[in-house]
């Protein structure tokens, strides 16, 4: 079974006197261990979608299976407890919490899952590990570069070993430099603890990464490439 | 979680610091307001009732009518008699005849001419026996400002100003000019005893004080008094009981048709105390509730002010799978603490402020100089035990309001339309 499974998905605002249709009729699967992106310009409705993926909205038509779990007949609280196990998050902004250190902002998904001190403790140090941030563990984020900033966004994305990684434009405000190493860390957690990430992105430096490209155009999927390994 | 927002809290002064000094300034302005009014208002009433209204007053009907004029030809006659019975009825309260009469003081030399003079206000109490309330009730020895209390006949206590005035001292003769109480004309000579300052300029301008035995004597008044004032020992006023008192006796005592009969009235009902009283009584419950309006307002503002920088925290607490019911509550529970520790302070400065002004008061005589109203001329706060609480809860109330009402944009917003905000 899909890790994520969409079926004849419809997600409509209302505009005005009316609806704007921002997602048309997705059908789509990701399997456990992808590399995916959602590729599109602005406004196609790529955001939407992973909202969707992400139990933070639900569809307005159709079925999104994730985790299997129907995301349209949750509970708010059913939601935020499968984002909470199962998921991790990555903005283009970071959004690290500023009056917190980089210990802090890494370890505060493992809070809400209410695990020991010493276990917490283990795990950001693990993260920290992965996106080469030991030396860092005191600083605020006001002390780091974006590119620093985006690392420990991913260290907290990926602290608690979540099934699915969602990223939306991740380097949107990182430079080739930085962009790449994110990238390359992200490729070998994606490789070494098989987890999901699904990206929505029109960065060719993403998309040169991605192994299977989800193009959306209006709101419909106009093209789903599964790329050869590179 | 808890030491974990408890940290962020601390470090983010904007969420902490600049909070807890709005709910302190709001805190401390009820309970110094609150106690300030409460001396304010308090020291006109009891002032009042030391010197005039008694928490219940006995006059003749036709006194009453005319009590601006001291009218002594129509004070109560008969005094000890009423006294006794006063005190066999209402043996739990204190029973004060007093004699208020004016006339003119002449200071006269060695020859026994007149060496100066000045129109006079007299109190005529019991005042020779040391164990007299009156003494306590008045204040007299703490006012005391040179010589001594009456112990011997005819002795009497002048106002330090007025004694300057006239440039008389102590031991030296008064000779009072007036009216008995049949018409006829009243010459008594006194003996100053010593000088009195109350720090009120209409009892400090030109009074004396005599006992009510030696006044009956100059002005002929034999078992007479102007008025009967009656307190209560513990001196607290209750609005509701003095008039049951009062409507007792004149139940039993007061005749429609007798314009001799004595009559008693409460300290409400005896100019316009009563509106002063409710006045007291309400002041305190409308600085509350103003004060509860406009501080959750501002506090209100503050917290979406502070939601709205908060949104990035918020959005990513949601992302993370906090429930937003969690993060609304962590949200009350910082405005509790805050409001808590907003409360303490703000009581604190306003404890500290008010004593401040119990004990060491703001003068304003300069500002009196040709006042007639009965009050002090030095301004003094009284800490009661209400300024103690006046202001923690609404600081609390008010506080935590404020971030419910901002709180609720958060609990009610979709999460994901928060989270595209999160992202903008």
């Amino acid at each position: 079974m899909p890790l994520v499974k969409l079926e004849k998905v419809f997600k409509h605002f209302p505009i005005g006197g009316g609806n704007f249709t921002a997602l048309k009729d997705i059908n789509l699967g990701f399997e456990k261990g992808e590399f995916s992106g959602i590729i599109g310009p602005s406004g196609s409705g790529k955001t939407t979608l992973l909202n969707i993926i992400g139990s933070l909205d639900t569809p307005s038509e159709g079925s999104a299976v994730v985790l299997g779990e129907p995301v349209e007949k949750l509970t708010e609280k059913q939601a935020a407890k499968l984002r909470s196990k199962y998921m991790g998050f990555i903005f283009q902004t970071y959004n690290l919490l500023p009056v917190y250190t980089v210990y802090e902002n890494v370890e505060f998904p493992l809070l809400i899952l209410k695990m020991s001190e010493e276990e917490i403790r283990k795990k950001v140090l693990a993260a920290l590990e992965w996106v080469h941030l030991t030396d860092k563990i005191n600083s605020r984020p006001s002390q780091l570069s974006g590119g620093e900033c985006q690392r420990v966004a991913v260290a907290r994305a990926i602290v608690k070993q979540p099934e699915l990684v969602l990223a939306d434009e991740p380097t949107a405000n990182l430079d080739a430099e930085n962009s790449y190493h994110i990238l390359d860390t992200m490729v070998n957690l994606n490789k070494e603890l098989k987890t999901t990430f699904i990206f929505a992105t029109h960065d060719d430096k993403v998309i040169r990464y991605l192994k299977r490209k989800v193009h959306l155009v209006d709101g419909k999927v106009v093209k789903d490439e599964v790329v050869s390994s590179q | 979680m808890i030491k974990f927002l408890l940290k962020g809290l601390l470090r983010d002064r904007s969420r902490s610091l600049f909070p807890i000094l709005m709910v302190s300034a709001g805190v401390f302005l009820t309970v110094f307001l609150y106690s300030y009014m409460r001396g304010i208002l308090g020291d006109m009433v009891d002032v009042s009732a030391r010197f005039d209204t008694g928490q219940v007053k006995i006059m003749t009907r036709a006194y009453k009518e005319l009590a601006d004029q001291l009218p002594n030809d129509l004070a109560l006659l008969g005094v000890n008699d009423l006294l006794a019975q006063l005190k066999k009825n209402k043996p739990a309260m204190l029973w004060l005849p007093r004699i208020k009469f004016g006339g003119l003081l002449d200071i006269p030399d060695k020859k026994g001419e007149s060496r100066s003079q000045g129109p006079v206000f007299g109190l005529g109490i019991n005042l020779r026996d040391p164990d007299s309330p009156e003494i306590k009730l008045l204040n007299l020895k703490k006012s005391l400002v040179r010589g001594k209390l009456p112990e011997n006949k005819d002795e009497i206590l002048i106002s330090e100003a007025f004694a300057e005035k006239l440039g008389v001292n102590i031991g030296e003769t008064a000779t009072l000019l007036g009216s008995t109480m049949y018409g006829s004309m009243a010459m008594y000579n006194f003996k100053i005893a010593g000088t009195v300052r109350f720090g009120m300029l209409i009892i400090d301008r030109s009074t004396i004080f005599a006992d009510i035995n030696d006044v009956r004597l100059a002005l002929d008044m034999a078992d007479g008094a102007s008025e009967i004032l009656g307190f209560t020992k513990d001196m607290v006023y209750d609005d509701a009981s003095m008039i049951k008192v009062a409507r007792e006796f004149n139940q039993k005592y007061s005749n429609q048709n007798d314009e001799f009969a004595p009559l008693m009235l409460s300290l409400g009902e005896q100019g316009g105390l009563r509106d002063i009283l409710q006045m007291a009584s309400t002041l305190g419950s409308i600085i509350v509730t103003i004060f509860i309006f406009v501080m959750s307002v501002v506090l209100w503002n503050a917290g979406l002010m502070n939601g709205i920088r908060r949104y990035g925290e918020i959005g990513v607490r949601l992302a993370m799978g906090e429930p937003k019911g969690d993060i609304y509550r962590s949200l009350i529970l910082e405005s509790v603490g805050i409001g808590i520790a907003g409360s303490l302070l703000g009581t604190a400065i306003g404890l500290v402020a008010s004593y401040w002004l119990q004990y060491v008061g703001l003068d304003i005589s300069k500002m009196l100089q040709k006042s007639n109203i009965l009050i002090p001329s030095v301004i003094r706060a009284r800490v009661t035990e209400t300024s103690y609480y006046i202001g923690f809860l609404p600081g609390l109330f008010a506080s935590v309001l404020g971030t419910m009402f901002a709180g609720i944009g958060v609990y009610k917003r979709q999460t994901s339309q928060l989270f595209k905000e999160l992202e903008v």
